[in-house]
């Protein structure tokens, strides 16, 4: 069936049609009539379908043969003659043995089991009516409605009637009806624009509830990228980049000449990695390394030191850095070289070891974030100044500082910010 | 930082008041504690083994309080008690100061040579007439145990024997000995044992096997007695089952015996002014500030050391102020300690923020310049960026990459925890094809960079350490055909942004080389004005099979830092 006899069809109902009532009006399958909707659909605002569903009585295919050719029971009657049927030969028939009970219960028939040969069967009424005959026909011919709902589940339980739903279209007509379709384009050509006859043309309208094609690109690392963010905040705050390409690095810079005493617990075989080969670092700035050992041993500049035997061994002993601190201890000390002090702002940002068992907030290797100012002057208030201005280019805020002990500064602090958003502190 | 373990209520009877725990909680915030833990011995229980073995534990609420590391006054609640009521102005400051008996002499502990073998140093001190309860039994025995964990390096450098003084007499001797010619009866044992039979019997002590190692291989072993012979202690291992201690001891006899003097006087002064009501060694220092520290006047800074336990006075020379350090702070050792205390008083979050005033002008690391506009290139061209850990096991430079390891020049760690940290890689290649193991399930193809360092040995003169970085950049191809066009792309594209010409000599070229890292035929090396900088092709199917890859990959991988 084309769809255009559903277009004609339609055109002349008033609201609409109900594509099962069209099917029988014109003579085709429903499914004929729903292919025909579903290609009508496709084509723009042509016409409009409501599904509906509703439940229909169906005759089985057993109560399509029933219909036909009468009930199991009625034609057990039949075939009885005046002088009775054996009732072996009655079962050989296909609908003997459910027509036998069936018609026994409806006191059609009798049993003699007194005659020779067998029990004999005979007939006990003259004429009988076939109702469910009757009620199937009615079904098959669409007035199910006269049947009372007992009479219907009875049969339904005989499996002579099913019920079914059926899916049909309420169909309208829609906003651009018209009895004839037209062919839409999907896509503008090269060929439509150099001709023009795209203004001739239909297009099929666009899902915009569908997501874009997603695109073939390249990534940055989550990490790398708030990397550069900080980067990028300390060169707006003045602060040069350090040379922190060396993960390997000496004790003595990584940790003596930061005043960390050498049996610290940092220094630990399970805290830090050392280096079997290269194993030590042999070559330091004597006079630098002689001032170290005194400050550690006896004190000195204003300190009354650690009070313990510093060992240059320990001093020598090559590790994984644990800081970048120790690339900040190069850096003044470079610093203290020069012939006129200069104020200086360092910072750097790069991988630090530590000798961790891993687990979920544990790693081994991780970046840390270093800064420093150097200057005549300074004070606690100005560090606390230049945090706050850090973190103010990140969006946060709200600090608080709390004390804390670390061996090479003094006073040392902890610094926790409050983000307004989620309403937690780090 | 170590944690000190206390009962809440306890801790606020002491106090004087209660409070809530966010309350708690700021006070420690502002003196430079942290409230870590609120909970129970059943709760500990619970967590740690499980609920039914908790089920007969104390509920008692417990306060586990974080104390900074280098303040060995705040280790018990007797400390904690007394810092934060001195900050709080609940308490004076308590002076420290030596007491002589009432009748007699002094103790006296002798130190022979023989000690100077194992353990040389030992000091003593008496604290008289004291009361004990359960609950500072308890905290005395407890403080002991944190010192030990701490300061003592697990009884290595300094051990503490703690004896009542009523059950022996002095003076005493500490003296070491060879180990058979040491007898006793060792604390809650009910016979003698010799030296070497205790370090057997201690073998399978859960807590004591761990102390063993300190002394058992040395020829003789330190020991302590007393007038009459009878055994004190052999440090660092047990005390002597005499001398024990019990609720009942009026007078305590303190032993530290060290192989560090400094650390030694310190753990003693711990016990001591802990413990004391009125009796301490004397050890008062005294040190002048040239200035106040910030805008406060003289006398209120005064004020706020006295409220970190430094009694301070002004000298009234000036504005100089002098400051007395108790012995319970043997964290004080310089100026800067005393100014940090003075502004933990007055709060840091009181502190006027200000900004450095002078100007400086930035300059970017060449090398870390270069990196990062090259990184956002190489991203723009369809690649992404992974990032990847610096150490890696022997194989993944070595066998896995068809080489032998002592060839690479790779640094190796001597105490690494797993396999995977063995060496310092020497190149990035192993780090990008684990990644794609981990990554299997993602689409193809899979295209991967990373710009970072790896670790060479380097024994030329001004590399002091004997080993430096090296800056590198690498890429892989991962798909269903190998891509060597691609990658070839990339490296076109590279030197592009380099602006490197593709010429013979003043620019770059490639060409055949060997390596088994890639297919025999499908290997080239990258020379730039005459120097090798780098090689690409595709990988080996050994390779790719060895990271556990199965389709066919291409690889870039050069050297950045010449292009500076």
């Amino acid at each position: 069936m084309s769809p255009i006899a559903l277009l004609l069809g339609l055109e002349k109902a008033e609201d609409g049609v109900d594509s099962l009532e069209l099917s029988s009006s014109l003579g085709v399958e429903h499914q004929v009539v729903v292919g025909a909707v579903k290609s009508l659909q496709s084509v723009g605002e042509v016409i409009s379908a409501e599904q509906r569903s509703s439940k229909h009585w169906q005759l089985t295919e057993e109560g399509v043969e029933i219909s036909e050719l009468g009930s199991h029971e009625a034609r057990v009657f039949e075939c009885i003659p005046v002088e009775g049927l054996l009732q072996s030969e009655l079962m050989k028939l296909p609908f003997g043995k459910i027509g036998f009970t069936k018609a026994m219960s409806n006191k059609w028939i009798r049993v003699d089991k007194t005659s020779e040969g067998g029990p004999l069967i005979f007939r006990s009424v003259q004429t009988i009516v076939d109702q469910v005959r009757e009620k199937l026909l009615n079904v098959l011919n669409g007035k199910d409605a006269e049947l009372e709902e007992k009479e219907k589940s009875e049969l339904k339980k005989r499996r002579l009637l099913s019920e079914v739903t059926v899916k049909s279209y309420w169909i309208t007509k829609g906003s651009s009806f018209s009895t004839t379709i037209t062919k839409q384009e999907t896509e503008l050509t090269p060929e439509m624009i150099v001709s023009g006859n795209w203004k001739d043309n239909k297009f099929k309208p666009y899902n915009f509830e569908a997501m874009g094609v997603p695109l073939d690109c390249g990534h940055l690392h989550p990490l790398m990228k708030v990397r550069t963010q900080f980067r990028q905040i300390f060169l707006e705050m003045g602060f040069t980049e350090m040379p922190t390409n060396n993960f390997i690095e000496s004790s003595f810079w990584n940790f003596d000449s930061l005043f960390q005493p050498q049996q610290h617990p940092a220094r630990d075989q399970h805290d830090t990695f050392f280096l079997s080969d290269p194993a030590l670092t042999l070559d330091f700035p004597q006079d630098y390394l002689q001032r170290v050992k005194k400050v550690h041993t006896e004190g000195g500049f204003g300190s009354q030191g650690y009070k313990y035997e510093w060992k240059v061994e320990e001093a020598q002993k090559n590790i994984l850095r644990t800081h970048t601190t120790a690339v900040s201890a190069r850096m003044l000390y470079k610093l203290a070289q020069q012939e006129k002090f200069t104020p200086v702002k360092y910072f750097s940002i790069d991988r630090v070891f530590r000798n961790e068992t891993l687990d979920a907030t544990h790693l081994a290797e991780f970046h840390q974030i270093e800064g420093v100012v150097a200057d005549y002057d300074l004070t606690l208030g100005d560090l606390m100044g230049v945090l706050h201005q850090f973190f103010t280019k990140l969006g946060i805020t709200k600090l608080r500082f709390k004390p804390a002990y670390n061996p090479y500064t003094e006073p040392s602090m902890e610094v926790f910010s409050y983000h307004e958003g989620t309403q937690s502190q780090c | 930082m170590p944690t000190v373990g206390v009962k809440r209520d306890l801790l606020f009877k002491a106090l004087g008041r209660s409070y809530t725990d966010e309350e708690f909680d700021e006070l420690c915030f502002q003196f430079g504690l942290e409230l870590d833990e609120i909970t129970s011995e059943k709760e500990l229980i619970s967590k740690e083994q499980n609920d039914s073995k908790a089920a007969g534990a104390s509920d008692v609420i417990l306060y586990k309080i974080d104390v900074p590391a280098n303040r060995y006054d705040l280790l018990c609640l007797e400390g904690l008690v007394r810092g934060l009521q001195v900050f709080k102005n609940k308490l004076e400051a308590p002076r420290y100061v030596r007491v002589s008996p009432v009748s007699g002499q002094p103790q006296k502990l002798i130190i022979t040579k023989e000690t100077a073998a194992v353990r040389p140093y030992a000091v003593a001190a008496v604290l008289r007439d004291i009361t004990f309860t359960q609950e500072r039994y308890d905290s005395f025995i407890e403080l002991q145990e944190k010192l030990h964990q701490n300061i003592c390096r697990k009884r290595s450098i300094v051990a503490i024997g703690t004896h009542d003084l009523d059950t022996t007499s002095g003076p005493f001797t500490y003296t070491a000995k060879p180990p058979s010619e040491i007898c006793f009866q060792p604390l809650n044992q009910t016979k003698e044992f010799t030296a070497t039979e205790l370090m057997s019997l201690y073998r399978t002590d859960s807590h004591l096997k761990h102390y063993l190692h300190i002394i058992e291989d040395k020829p003789v072993y330190p020991v302590i007695y007393d007038s009459n012979g009878i055994v004190l202690s052999m440090p660092p291992i047990i005390n002597g089952d005499h001398t024990k201690i019990s609720l009942k001891t009026k007078n305590v006899f303190i032993e530290c015996t060290a192989t560090d003097l400094t650390k030694a006087k310190v753990v003693l002064d711990t016990l001591v002014t802990m413990f004391s009501q009125y009796s301490s060694q004397p050890n008062l220092k005294h040190v002048f500030i040239s200035s106040s520290p910030h805008s406060e006047s003289t006398e209120t800074v005064a004020q706020l050391l006295t409220r970190m336990c430094l009694l301070s006075k002004l000298t009234g020379v000036g504005d100089q102020i002098e400051v007395e350090i108790p012995p319970t702070r043997s964290d004080i050792i310089h100026a800067c300690d005393i100014v940090e205390d003075a502004a933990i008083a007055y709060g840091f979050n009181n502190i006027t923020r200000t900004t450095p005033r002078s100007y400086t002008v930035a300059t970017q690391f060449p090398l870390n310049k270069l990196t990062e506009l090259l990184r956002q290139d190489v991203a723009a061209a369809g690649f992404t960026e992974v990032l990847t850990f610096a150490l890696c096991s022997k194989e993944d430079v070595g066998d896995k990459l068809g080489k032998k390891i002592s060839e690479t020049g790779a640094a190796h760690i001597s105490n690494p925890k797993t396999a995977e940290f063995q060496v310092a890689r020497t190149t990035l290649l192993p780090g990008l094809l684990k990644t794609i193991a981990a990554n299997k399930k993602m689409p193809l193809p899979l295209k991967l960079f990373e710009i970072s360092d790896v670790v060479l040995k380097d024994k030329s003169k001004g590399v002091y350490v004997g080993a430096r970085n090296s800056r590198r950049f690498c890429a892989v191809y991962y798909n269903k055909s190998p891509g060597f066009e691609v990658i070839h792309g990339l490296m076109d594209r590279t030197m592009q942004l380099l602006g490197v010409k593709p010429l013979r000599g003043e620019g770059y070229h490639i060409q055949a080389a060997e390596d088994s890292i890639f297919f025999p035929g499908r290997c080239a090396e990258i020379f730039v004005d005459g120097k090798s900088v780098g090689r690409l092709g595709v990988l080996h199917p050994n390779v790719v099979t060895r990271f556990e890859l199965t389709m066919p990959c291409s690889a870039l991988e050069m050297d950045i830092e010449p292009f500076l």
